[in-house]
């Protein structure tokens, strides 16, 4: 009996350091403890309310209009050349800026060439000439070719938002005890959250270029950690209501999904009136979507909204 | 025997396994952190930012739809549910037409179930909502249980019109009929008129069922009748009423000669594929399954882009429209 005892005790012992070796080796876990101060930081950024909004002057609201700008990163690759000439036909135009980033040159179409393979070092480069080139646009959005983006609901959400704050906002998802931004749901960076990053970048220990873990992470979850480390946190971007406003799934996934979970209130319980990305989309579908988004509307209904966006110049999807 | 695994190697693995689990549960949770905030999906929502126009409401009470779902026993679950839980609502009067009564509410008309019944089924259709219902309606709308309507756009094309005059809109087709007729699965929109007079033609002989094609032999009782054929395009050309989903048009294709489901249009495309196909008021969609009937719910009601300052407006006057054009008018 006492030799089982001790035979489990051991076991136990050694299966325990095992363990915390292990993630020794593999993370950078023990600089992630959280901290009494983690605690006072927003993990959720609501959209300004009808109130918010109303209190501001008109001559505030115009200079809010003007200052909430996005430099849209859409990181692209040549093998799935459509995804790109869509996202460049559709959503994209609505950015201030958008700039293509790809992983290798290529005549088709016009982008910033990374010339590199790997996905984290090329979310990295095209990080910071974004931050290299932003001039006077203070806010960033990052994105796969295969998310779906409304701007102006972007720029709603970031209305009243300082950029020289340090933002991290999209769909958040936590994985032991990092909270990151789901990358398919796009990534909102303000500038100074951009700046800290870049900075950052220059940390080989903190941030490495190439990962040194037993298991790499995916690129999402690196870029999370490197922000943690000059104290920035994810944010889930919420509407008033708290209803997520960054989606990762298609539309069409989410009907499916609310059909089974609400069926007596299928639309009121899927979506935001105001979402700002779907993932997951086809280049068809996110031809419709324009059709969907930008003109599809019932006669009569006026909304008054409190900023005016004008559609893009040269645009005849929308 | 002497070799094999003693209790004790059992004790020492299940304690291996143990003080792992027990050491990853204490390194990579983190009790700390709060959950996000739940809000359930019964929370009603705070009065949204619409202010109708007094246009629109008014618009419900001067243009008196009538709707009308052409369906049967077998969609009432799979199809028919879901026109009720989305732009059903928004009609004046919404009937359930189908071969036997039922609580859905469906009204059982005299006839049986079958795509070769279909024209007695909109004969008989008409007859019911004629007897019943005739004097309360300015306009009565035929949709089969696959089609998406929105109403407010139907609306507005019919707050233009007279529904004493004898005239009927929809998708207009080309063929078989001289004055060319409405497609069957864009739906189709008599005025109170034209009704009394698909009546008439059937009490007086004049119109019979001499064919199983809905929507062909409507149009042709309709030319028989002298019911006039509108035109339901937008100001800028652009068709509302449509036979196929969005995607089938909206989707850019290599230019070439019209495609077969353009074919049978009465007027010329303004394009061939691409965005303007279609008006940003559009009335109808056709083949739309549950799935699509309610992300088109939520596309037209819910979803938007806020600010947004829409290009097209119907309101503005022709010349102002004209000269607002990025894209060149063709025809």
């Amino acid at each position: 009996m006492l030799s089982e005892g001790s035979s489990f005790m051991k076991g136990m012992a050694l299966g325990g350091i095992f363990c915390l070796v292990l993630a020794l080796l593999g993370s950078f876990t023990p600089g992630m403890q959280s901290s009494p101060e983690d605690q006072h930081h927003h993990h959720h950024i609501k959209a300004p309310s009808t109130d918010e909004l109303q209190r501001l002057s008109e001559p505030q609201m115009v200079e809010l209009t003007k200052k909430v700008r996005v430099y849209c990163v859409v990181m692209v690759q040549p093998k799935v050349l459509v995804y790109w000439a869509t996202a460049k036909d559709t959503w994209s135009k609505h950015c201030d800026q958008a700039v293509f980033y790809s992983s290798e040159s290529t005549k088709a179409l016009e982008a910033v060439d990374l010339n590199e393979k790997d996905e984290w070092a090329r979310l990295r480069k095209a990080l910071k000439h974004a931050y290299d080139n932003a001039g006077d646009l203070r806010w960033f959005f990052v994105a796969r070719p295969t998310t779906f983006a409304i701007i102006e609901n972007l720029k709603y959400l970031l209305l009243v938002k300082d950029p020289n704050e340090p933002f991290y906002i999209g769909h958040t998802v936590k994985s032991g005890e990092l909270e990151y931004v789901e990358y398919d749901s796009g990534i909102v960076l303000s500038y100074e959250a951009l700046e800290r990053l870049v900075k950052v970048f220059k940390d080989e220990e903190k941030c490495p270029e190439r990962g040194r873990a037993l298991w790499k992470l995916s690129e999402e979850k690196q870029l999370a950690v490197c922000l943690k480390y000059t104290g920035v946190f994810a944010e889930n971007g919420e509407d008033v209501h708290g209803k997520g406003l960054f989606n990762g799934k298609s539309v069409s996934s989410l009907i499916e999904e609310s059909m089974v979970k609400n069926p007596q209130d299928v639309v009121e319980g899927c979506c935001s009136d105001l979402a700002v990305t779907f993932g997951g989309m086809s280049p068809s579908q996110m031809q419709v979507m324009m059709f969907g988004v930008y003109r599809l509307r019932p006669y009569g209904h006026d909304f008054h909204d409190s900023l005016i966006l004008l559609p893009p110049e040269g645009s005849d999807n929308d | 025997m002497g070799m094999g695994i003693t209790r004790s190697h059992v004790f020492f693995v299940t304690g291996l396994c143990v003080g792992f689990l027990y050491m990853h549960y204490i390194v990579y949770s983190d009790p700390s952190t709060a959950e996000p905030a739940f809000f359930p999906l019964g929370h009603t929502s705070s009065p949204k930012n619409i202010l109708f126009d007094k246009n629109e409401s008014t618009l419900s009470q001067n243009v008196r739809v009538l709707c009308w779902i052409m369906t049967g026993p077998r969609n009432l679950e799979s199809r028919a549910k879901h026109i009720r839980a989305t732009w059903a609502k928004r009609c004046n009067k919404i009937l359930y037409m189908s071969s036997v009564e039922t609580d859905f509410p469906t009204v059982g008309l005299n006839v049986s179930e079958g795509r070769d019944q279909l024209y007695w089924k909109t004969i008989r259709a008409f007859q019911y909502i004629y007897q019943h219902h005739q004097n309360d309606y300015d306009w009565f709308l035929k949709a089969d249980d696959d089609t998406f309507v929105v109403i407010e756009n139907l609306r507005h094309i019919l707050s233009k019109q007279d529904p004493k005059k004898p005239v009927y809109f929809g998708r207009r087709f080309a063929p078989f009929v001289h004055q060319g007729y409405m497609s069957g699965g864009a739906g189709y929109v008599l005025s109170k008129e034209a009704l009394k007079r698909f009546i008439e033609g059937f009490d007086k002989g004049k119109c019979t069922h001499f064919s199983t094609i809905e929507d062909m032999a409507l149009g042709k009782c309709m030319e028989t009748m002298n019911v006039e054929p509108g035109d339901s395009r937008d100001v800028k050309g652009r068709q509302t009423f449509h036979p196929y989903p969005p995607d089938k048009y909206l989707i850019k294709q290599q230019p070439r000669k019209r495609p077969w489901y353009l074919i049978y249009d009465h007027y010329k495309p303004r394009e061939v594929s691409g965005p303007e196909c279609c008006s940003d008021h559009a009335v109808s969609f056709h083949y739309i399954y549950p799935v699509q009937m309610y992300m088109l719910d939520y596309f037209t009601y819910h979803l938007r882009p806020y600010g947004y300052k829409y290009r097209y407006n119907p309101d503005v006057t022709t010349t102002e429209v004209e000269s607002n054009n990025t894209t060149t008018v063709s025809d």
